[in-house]
């Protein structure tokens, strides 16, 4: 069987990679596509991918025989001047039963695999492995590492080679976590936890987004998945267990620690010592992302300037107000926050 | 007592003026209301899908607000598949369903006017909403809990909810209508198995209808009640599981789909015959493909529900009873190929959209088997690859399907010809559009586009194909002005069709364009399937236009417009109050007691 399968696998990637390549007339680099489902980059994704390449491989084929079929007839039986009256048969039951059972050895050659890949994709994560929650909200993703200690927002750490086994929750409506390049997506679901584990097998930067219509800003629930070698991930690690920057007192940013820690802020966001907010991401060490509200906008300090002047104007239906705060004050929160590194 | 055809037919008294369309309960009427309607909201549906088109044109637009999208993309879906394709598909029904079996009208006339009326009235409610505050903006398929009152405070939900309900009593009327009209009402001889293949889709719809549509409402009415008086059926936080909705919802909305493309096979199935000058290759196993296809929708649903983590042995179930479905609609694709074979194939417009329908309606099955697999599924659903699919199957089936149907019978209708180079050209052109438009979404989808997001950033790679499609979906505008200009040029100055202008097998060729009122002079005697074809059964099928005795019609009635104008009130009253509940309810009832005692001689 598996030698059968991987003969067939190149026809079936190369189809799709012409394909592709048809239509994206920009030229031909997976690259230029960061949130692919085609260039799986851990186990999981290939197990998908290597179904999908044998599906593919059926599919092109089933097609060009109909399709090949249909210009046949179209030419072959097209009336012409003169042509006699055809004869009118009503069947054959030798065709009926042959164009039953080809599809069904065709089926039974995709069930299979179907069914192997599921069951081990979907068996419990094995021992030893990351363990991280990806927790939905209107409209951002949270990551913690309950063994870790650690809680982040919007961009996932994960060190290369070693499992992650994901529990997904949401605190709201439903959502769906989906990374294309580990695999498949799995639903959100309010008072579930869904599972999903993968390895992936290099290093880089992911892109993925919510997949399950979320409201109004679904558009806008994007993330990112950094991975990173295991001794770079642990220095991530304790830089994300270290205690927030103490900013210099006389500095701008010891000025929007202070407004900051007076404002409205704190009833939503977390900064470790300071507040204890649950309904925003966790702003601990928001100075080291690199992106901003639901990995939406890159972290420069003008974007953030722009993000905390009026944040539904950012990304519609934002549940952080508009604060209305005076430009000295953004730029006084800018430089704190860009100080949480 | 006997007369000759011409003189009978001289003799049929044809009423026109507003009133008489209002109270018809002719099903040629009603079924040229419910095909005009149902066309009005296939406009509208294809200008909400342009909107959406140039919004996707470029990364970062700003052509419409996210609300307004969303909006947008759910109402494009409910127009399409309630409004549009279901009332189209009725619109067959009603025409054809009596003349092909040989009857004068459908079991219960006036229950048809009041499907049609019902179906009309709750139109145009799900589409007040734009102007009252805000459209459904939750998805076609509403999923729980995003349309609570929390996270849906709006009142689109509402009109959803309720029009919904409204078109399912549309909906259940027609489907027992026709059920009944197939079953007691066939012509002397024409046995099941003689029944064309079009009735049989109809009968097998039908079927599906009324069992899918309780479904739905039972999810409708817990929703209505969740978001009315503070019920807590999808409520999570009470303790309830929102993927209760998803399988209430599925369970409906996997017959739903056969509901859309069970009728467009069935005209393809008529169509491509007339064109081979060959009887359908293998009509039983045809027949019998069609019923085991739509019992087997109600053994699938979960494949709409892979992401949501059913566990492996449901997952396992649920893909190969959905790959057991790709048996019998690949029999079909390959009886259909089977009849062209051997035959004398006449390329009129009917028979391009024909084959049309099967090659892209082959793509839409391929593509349907790619995700039966649950591994393949969690990249694919949710993106644009399932955008590609659905609109193979409903775009490149069900309308390629309907369109085929409406230039085969379209002199049956009108006694005209549409025009064939006008219609070629409309065929070209759709099929162009159409490859334009939603090929490049299986690539999209693949490559990382998610479904239902109102824009993408430029450095995804999304941006050349999206133009593509949006492209493509401005070129299917002018195909169908050619269409619509063919249509109306044709019925006024096409020419004339006599009774049989493709040289049919079935019925209601063997009857004037357009039929008289009462469809047949005498009840027609059915010797054999396709009677027109076989010398000794045409004799006895041409027989029927010949009038014995006076011929007894239902009278015209307004009281199922009233009785329907009644229903949607009543029910628009949850929404709007007291003062247009109430006045409902007494015209429904007034609708209801002069329906049941009126005269009908």
């Amino acid at each position: 069987m598996a030698g059968r399968l991987q003969a067939k696998v190149p026809f079936g990637q190369s189809a799709l990679a012409v394909l592709a390549c048809l239509l994206a007339a920009t030229g031909c680099k997976l690259n230029q596509f960061p949130q692919s489902t085609l260039d799986p980059k851990s186990d999981y994704a290939w197990a998908i991918k290597r179904l999908l390449d044998q599906q593919v491989f059926w599919v092109v084929v089933i097609f060009m025989l109909v399709l090949l079929a249909q210009l046949f007839i179209l030419i072959r039986f097209r009336a012409r001047p003169g042509a006699p009256e055809p004869k009118h048969i009503h069947g054959n039951t030798m065709l009926e039963i042959a164009w039953t059972i080809a599809p069904a050895i065709i089926l039974t050659l995709v069930a299979v695999p179907t069914v192997l890949t599921i069951y081990k994709t979907q068996a419990p994560a094995p021992a030893g492995s990351l363990h991280v929650r990806a927790i939905g909200h209107q409209w951002w993703w949270e990551f913690q590492y309950p063994e870790l200690g650690v809680t982040t927002a919007s961009e996932m750490f994960v060190p290369v080679g070693r499992t992650v086994a994901i529990d997904i929750e949401t605190v709201d409506v439903m959502h769906s976590f989906w990374f294309p390049a580990m695999g498949g997506k799995r639903d959100a679901i309010p008072g579930r936890v869904n599972h999903m584990f993968f390895a992936p097998d290099t290093t880089g930067t992911f892109l993925g987004q919510c997949a399950e219509l979320c409201g109004v800003s679904h558009a806008n629930m994007r993330m990112k998945l950094i991975v990173n070698d295991p001794e770079e991930f642990d220095a991530w690690v304790e830089r994300q267990k270290s205690a927030p920057v103490h900013p210099d007192s006389t500095s701008l940013a010891a000025r929007g620690k202070q407004i900051f820690s007076q404002g409205a802020c704190i009833a939503c966001h977390t900064i470790t010592g300071i507040s204890a907010g649950m309904i925003g991401p966790n702003l601990t060490h928001v100075g080291s992302r690199s992106s901003i509200a639901g990995a939406i906008y890159e972290n420069t300090p003008e974007n953030l300037g722009h993000w905390l002047t009026d944040p539904p104007a950012r990304k519609p239906g934002s549940l952080m107000p508009n604060q209305a705060l005076t430009p000295d004050q953004v730029a006084a929160l800018v430089a704190y926050l860009t100080s949480l590194k | 007592m006997a007369t000759t055809a011409a003189t009978a037919h001289a003799a049929a008294p044809s009423e026109s003026g507003l009133w008489s369309w209002i109270t018809t309960v002719d099903h040629k009427r009603i079924g040229l209301l419910y095909g005009v309607t149902a066309f009005i909201f296939f406009i509208i549906g294809g200008i909400e899908a342009l909107l959406i088109r140039i919004q996707l044109m470029r990364p970062d637009m700003n052509f419409v607000s996210p609300d307004v999208y969303n909006q947008l993309f759910t109402m494009h879906a409910t127009t399409m598949i309630f409004l549009a394709v279901m009332p189209l598909s009725a619109s067959f029904f009603n025409f054809l369903i009596p003349l092909m079996i040989g009857a004068r009208d459908v079991a219960f006339p006036r229950l048809n006017a009041f499907s049609y009326w019902v179906f009309l009235f709750g139109a145009i409610f799900i589409n007040l909403s734009f102007v009252l505050g805000g459209a459904p903006d939750a998805g076609w398929f509403g999923y729980s809990n995003l349309t609570s009152r929390q996270y849906s405070p709006g009142h689109g939900v509402d009109f959803w909810a309720i029009g919904l309900q409204i078109l399912g009593i549309a909906s259940l009327a027609a489907g027992f209508n026709f059920i009944v009209t197939i079953i007691n009402l066939r012509a002397p001889g024409m046995k099941f198995m003689r029944m064309p293949v079009f009735v049989w889709m109809t009968l097998v719809t039908s079927f599906l209808i009324i069992l899918a549509f309780p479904v739905i409402t039972v999810a409708l009415v817990f929703l209505m009640f969740d978001r009315t008086v503070g019920t807590n059926f999808f409520i999570p936080t009470a303790g309830a599981d929102p993927l209760l909705w998803q399988h209430l919802f599925w369970l409906f909305g996997h017959p739903e789909v056969y509901i859309l493309i069970l009728p467009a096979m069935g005209i393809v199935s008529e169509v491509l015959p007339t064109f081979s000058r060959k009887p359908l290759f293998g009509y039983p196993v045809v027949v019998y493909s069609g019923i085991f296809i739509g019992f087997m929708g109600w053994g699938v649903w979960s494949h709409h529900m892979f992401s949501v983590g059913l566990g492996p042995l449901a997952d396992s179930f649920f893909a190969l009873s959905t790959m057991l479905i790709a048996i019998p609609t690949g029999v079909k694709i390959f009886n259909w190929l089977a009849t062209m074979w051997g035959g004398r194939l006449e390329l009129k417009t009917a028979m391009l959209f024909a084959i049309g329908f099967i090659i892209l309606f082959t793509m839409g099955g391929l593509s349907g088997f790619m995700h039966a697999s649950p591994p393949a599924d969690l990249q694919q659903t949710d993106t644009y690859f399932v955008v590609a699919h659905i609109h193979y199957v409903l775009f490149g089936g069900a309308i390629m399907g309907i369109f085929a149907g409406i230039y085969y019978w379209f002199p049956k209708i009108t006694g005209r010809m549409l025009d064939e180079r006008l219609g070629k050209l409309h065929f070209w052109l759709q099929m162009i559009a159409m490859n334009l438009t939603f090929f490049p979404m299986h690539f999209v989808g693949l490559l990382g586009m998610p479904r239902r997001i109102y824009t993408y950033s430029a450095n995804m790679g999304f941006t050349e194909m999206n133009f593509w499609s949006t492209v493509g979906a401005l070129m299917l505008a002018p195909a169908i002005l050619i269409f619509m200009w063919n249509m109306v040029s044709s019925a006024r100055n096409g020419k004339p069709a006599g009774n049989d202008p493709w040289g049919g097998a079935t019925l209601e060729w063997a009857i004037p364009s357009p039929p008289p009122v009462y469809n047949f002079g005498s009840v027609p005697e059915v010797k054999s399937l396709d009677p027109l074809w076989h010398p000794e059964s045409r004799e006895a099928a041409l027989a029927s236009n010949l009038v014995h005795g006076p011929i007894h019609m239902p009278p015209n009635s307004i009281w199922p417009l009233v009785s329907g104008l009644g229903v949607t009130m009543l029910l628009a009253g949850i929404l709007f109050g007291w003062y247009v509940g109430i006045p409902g309810l007494i015209l429904m009832v007034v609708g209801i007691y002069n329906w049941a005692f009126e005269p009908c001689d």
